[in-house]
């Protein structure tokens, strides 16, 4: 079973390095094979892992209009031809594939056999606290392990096709597999440590990948946001690990929690609290999200792998997996609820006014993983964990799908789009499934895991200050009544603001008039069925949710809900519906500017932050320069000096060097003479 | 006689010529200043010659050689001198100077460098002139 | 003091004297006259100290032939003749290193006369005409001298070839092309 979980892990890790150092010389081999039959071989060769679709909208040929886009459109779908001659992406793709398998086996295996699987490679010795190299599955390991893998499966493939040009696809695709290995990792880890370096990895493969089109210095300085956003996060997850570990005893996730009602309240706290830092972190909630919308920089697959998979999911996944431990810290709880709260709210009324759809769905993912942090804060850990599985199909489902639209219309923007309903059907229907889903609506998956956080969120608020009344849903962690009461209208509010968001980028994508000058049509067939595929999971995940007793629908709360949405999409509805060719959200006046820059964080972290270290890294410089180099120079200068004057005296004239050497013996002589 | 008187005589000798290849700037008098330390040798050889009463005449026959030697010295001498003099038309010793460190000021330098391209002996004399 | 020394001391004196005029005088052509007169002095010094054949062999090779080769290198060099004033960084026959040689010299005078006067403060030489004429000293030298006296000849020879080379323009190495 470990082994199995270890060759989970270790697959896309080497197909990252055989793509790297490999690849291309594959792709060489592969068409230089193919050539001689290239003539006769049919384009969809049967190695193709997909449905070759012949493309559907093949211009006619003597449309002028259409000429100069077939190229630009012919790429894409020349890259479902070239795919089995695109060894980097054979690489990844068929390790990633393989890697799912393993996890499908994994998670049958757990399903049919309920427990916890663990095992230890090998033991590090360190003098105090031995660190254990060891793998465990259990339920939640191997439901997020799988989902990890499909999808990024899904962007393996979707990247065929997207990136087809791209002159570095080579390492792209490596990166995305090290990326999926590192979060593998962090999912299947059974020892904090060993977290942590999944963690990490992840950390820099978001730098590279984010920063794909480093040409632009825009995307490059994206990246570094992201890193160092993150990783000022990490620093108080690091310290945290060892405040837990070195508290239990042991770095062992199974002994961390075992000894977690033996620790005292104090350092639990602690620890708990600074891991939130890390998780604050790697997840993109308030006051660390502001990397998030700017890692849109990076190509929409890699949008989609680190919202949907890896990356923001990591931090809920940790804190799903040290439950317990957070369970006993309550504070930490109501800190996590807090910070739940302003991310949700605030991230949601920030994508009400974005003009650039990435940015829509970014913001919409930090208010999304708010919800899971909020289920976590008020106890709800199995809807939470429900939540993050539905929310990266259907996450990953709009980003490739947006992803389509931008490739088709060339823009990011929303004012370009609009009308694809008929030219683009496949994506529209996956898209609205998408949206259905972000918002709640009854039969697909984001109804059934936002509604029992919902019902979570409404349990604790109404148990909150009656204590030891025997309940006997749920218990509810030990969290102040105002908290849970915050997060249950804030989750209510919040069902509104995103119906509202996702009505508004719907409609102004797919309805109304065309706003921008290009040739609609449907995407490359291999982007727009992955996008089909990714469909189907998001539509009926939710009804795997019914197995559960705590994650089925409440009346009170789905009602509820559903109100705050019908309110927040008609609203959006009604005022498109007066101007089609128009913003709906221009009708906010002027809290659309503060919504657009998101509330100005940015520029406060640029006043309170980024301008004093730089103002302090100028004074170090100068410091540097008149104090340090000028010392350094100094020494430099003074030896040359001295050696100036020495060079006087090399002067090429015989006769001083004679004098000097007979004034020399003499000296001698007469030390000889006077000594002895 | 008391053997002091000739070894202080030579002593003296030695000492001025060691100060004329010293302060002379001309070359044959470098060679003269040479001759008189090579006498001063001598003096002293033929003193303790005198003075051991050498049975085989040691000291006395290495003068004689010195003073054959000195002879092919001087003879030798004078023709690099005689060099010196037709490559660069002037038997100042501390005027040659082509091995010691290049001079700090750039018109020099360049005209130092134009003199070695045109490797033409007056030219280099006249190098060897400037200051 | 005997004779002997008195004789001696006034040799040395002139020696010496002439050696200083030889270092310091302004005219080239004097200072090769002076050295005639201290190599002569010298000379004298040596019949005193009963090497006559070495005085000889000084009159006759010094005083005949290398001051005239001398002559000869200053008329041939061109160089100044007649009286030179003594003038700084121009002056033809001193160079400013002047001060310094002095001080070097005067010490080298120091260092040496001390040392002699400490070693040799009781040694006399006993004087008897013996053993400084020609027939010993040839005796001697064809007889235990032979081979240094054979190997002097070989150096005067390659002396002699040295300064052939060194004089005659027409002599060097060939170009690249073969030509002289």
């Amino acid at each position: 079973m470990i082994a199995l979980v270890s060759l989970t892990i270790a697959l896309p890790f080497c197909a990252a390095f055989a793509g790297m150092l490999l690849g291309r010389r594959l792709s060489r081999t592969l068409s230089a094979r193919a050539l001689p039959a290239a003539g006769s071989a049919a384009p969809d060769a049967p190695t193709t892992p997909l449905p070759a679709v012949v493309p559907d909208a093949a211009p006619a040929p003597g449309d002028e209009a259409r000429v100069p886009e077939l190229s630009r459109l012919a790429g894409p779908d020349l890259a479902l031809r070239r795919l089995p001659r695109n060894g980097p992406a054979l690489i990844a793709i068929a390790s990633t594939a393989l890697a799912t398998l393993l996890a499908l086996i994994v998670a049958t295996t757990v399903w049919l056999d309920p427990g916890t699987r663990e095992g230890t490679l090998t033991l590090v010795p360190t003098g105090t606290v031995d660190i254990a190299i060891g793998l465990q599955a259990d339920g939640l390991a191997a439901l997020v392990g799988l989902m990890v893998c499909l999808v990024a499966l899904a962007v393996q493939i979707y990247s065929v096709a997207y990136l087809a040009e791209d002159p570095r696809y080579c390492s792209y695709a490596a990166f995305v597999s090290l990326f999926t290995a590192a979060m593998l990792l962090v999912v299947y880890a059974a020892d904090l440590l060993l977290l942590y370096v999944g963690w990490e990895v992840m950390g820099i493969c978001s730098y590279f990948l984010i920063g794909h089109h480093w040409e632009d210095r825009a995307n490059s300085r994206a990246a570094v946001k992201a890193f160092l956003m993150t990783r000022l996060g990490d620093v108080g997850f690091l310290i945290g690990i060892f405040a837990l570990g070195i508290g239990a005893g042991t770095f062992s996730i199974g002994g961390v929690l075992d000894a977690v009602p033996d620790l005292p309240a104090g350092t639990l706290t602690a620890a708990t609290l600074l891991l939130l830092a890390g998780v604050a972190g790697k997840s993109a909630q308030f006051p660390l999200h502001t990397w998030l919308p700017d890692a849109m920089a990076g190509p929409t697959p890699i949008s989609a792998l680190i919202h949907a998979a890896t990356m923001v999911a990591a931090g809920i996944y940790v804190i799903a997996r040290l439950y317990p431990a957070f369970w006993a810290a309550p504070a930490s709880l109501t800190v996590l609820g807090i910070v739940a709260v302003i991310s949700m709210v605030g991230s949601a009324l920030a994508a009400l006014a974005q003009t650039d759809l990435k940015r829509v769905l970014a913001y919409s993912t930090i208010s999304q993983l708010a919800y899971m942090a909020a289920g976590l804060a008020v106890g709800a850990q199995t809807a939470a964990v429900f939540h993050l599985v539905t929310h990266g199909a259907f996450k990953a489902l709009l980003f490739l799908a947006a992803g389509s639209v931008i490739l088709v219309a060339g823009s990011n923007l929303l004012g370009r789009y609009g009308g694809l309903r008929r030219t683009m059907p496949i994506t529209f229907w996956a898209m609205t499934v998408g949206y259905a889903a972000l918002i709640g609506l009854p039969p697909v998956s984001g109804f059934f895991s936002k509604d029992s956080i919902i019902e979570g969120a409404r349990h604790a608020a109404a148990t909150a200050g009656r204590e030891g009344t025997g309940d006997t849903a749920a218990a509810v962690p030990d969290i102040p009544g105002g908290a849970a009461w915050a997060i249950y209208i804030a989750l209510l509010v919040t069902v509104g603001i995103t119906a509202a968001y996702a009505m508004r980028a719907w409609l102004m994508t797919f309805f109304g008039e065309q706003r921008g000058s290009f040739q609609a049509r449907e995407a490359p067939a291999l982007m727009t069925w992955t996008v089909a595929a990714l469909a189907v999971p998001s539509a009926v995940l939710g009804f795997f949710g019914l197995g559960a007793a705590e994650l089925r629908p409440h009346l009170v709360s789905a009602g509820l809900a559903l109100l705050w949405a019908a309110g927040g999409g008609a609203a959006a509805y009604l005022l498109w519906n007066r101007d089609p060719a128009r913003d709906p959200a221009d009708r906010l006046g002027p809290l659309r500017t503060v919504f657009d820059r998101a509330f100005y964080l940015d520029e406060l972290y640029a006043a309170l932050v980024v301008r004093p270290v730089r103002a302090a890294a100028r004074a170090v410089v100068v410091a540097d320069r008149r104090g340090l180099d000028a010392l350094v120079v100094g020494t430099a200068g003074w030896s040359r000096r001295a050696g100036g004057a020495l060079r006087r005296i090399q002067t090429g004239n015989a006769q001083s060097y004679l004098t000097g050497l007979l004034a020399g013996v003499v000296v001698i002589a007469a030390g000889v003479v006077i000594l002895l | 006689m008391h053997a002091l008187y000739p070894l202080v005589v030579s002593a003296l000798l030695f000492s001025v010529g060691v100060y004329g290849v010293l302060a002379r700037r001309n070359a044959i008098l470098m060679l003269m200043s040479v001759e008189l330390m090579l006498n001063a040798v001598n003096l002293n050889l033929v003193a303790f010659d005198a003075l051991w009463r050498d049975r085989l005449h040691g000291g006395q026959l290495l003068t004689l050689f010195t003073i054959v030697i000195a002879a092919a010295e001087v003879g030798l001498g004078l023709a690099i001198v005689l060099l010196v003099f037709r490559n660069r038309k002037t038997v100042e010793v501390d005027r040659l100077t082509e091995l010691g460190e290049a001079r700090r000021d750039p018109a020099e330098a360049r005209r130092g460098a134009d003199a070695e391209t045109s490797a033409e002996p007056v030219a280099a004399a006249r190098e060897g002139d400037g200051p | 003091m005997t004779a002997q020394e008195v004789v001696f001391t006034l040799l040395g004196a002139v020696a010496v004297g002439s050696a200083i005029l030889v270092v310091t005088t302004r005219q080239l052509v004097h200072a090769a006259l002076w050295l005639v007169v201290s190599f002569g002095a010298l000379a004298g010094a040596y019949l005193l100290l009963t090497a006559e054949f070495v005085a000889w062999v000084q009159v006759l090779i010094y005083v005949g032939a290398v001051v005239v080769l001398l002559l000869f290198g200053i008329m041939l060099t061109r160089a100044p003749i007649g009286r030179m004033p003594r003038g700084g960084p121009d002056d033809p026959l001193d160079s400013g290193n002047r001060w310094a040689a002095l001080a070097v010299a005067l010490a080298t005078a120091g260092v040496l006369i001390t040392t002699l006067v400490h070693g040799f403060s009781d040694a006399v030489i006993d004087l008897k005409a013996e053993g400084g004429g020609a027939e010993p000293l040839g005796a001697s030298l064809f007889r235990t001298w032979v081979l240094p006296f054979e190997v002097l000849s070989v150096l005067l020879l390659a002396a002699l070839i040295g300064a052939i080379v060194l004089s005659r323009t027409d002599i060097g190495p060939r170009d690249r092309e073969g030509r002289r």
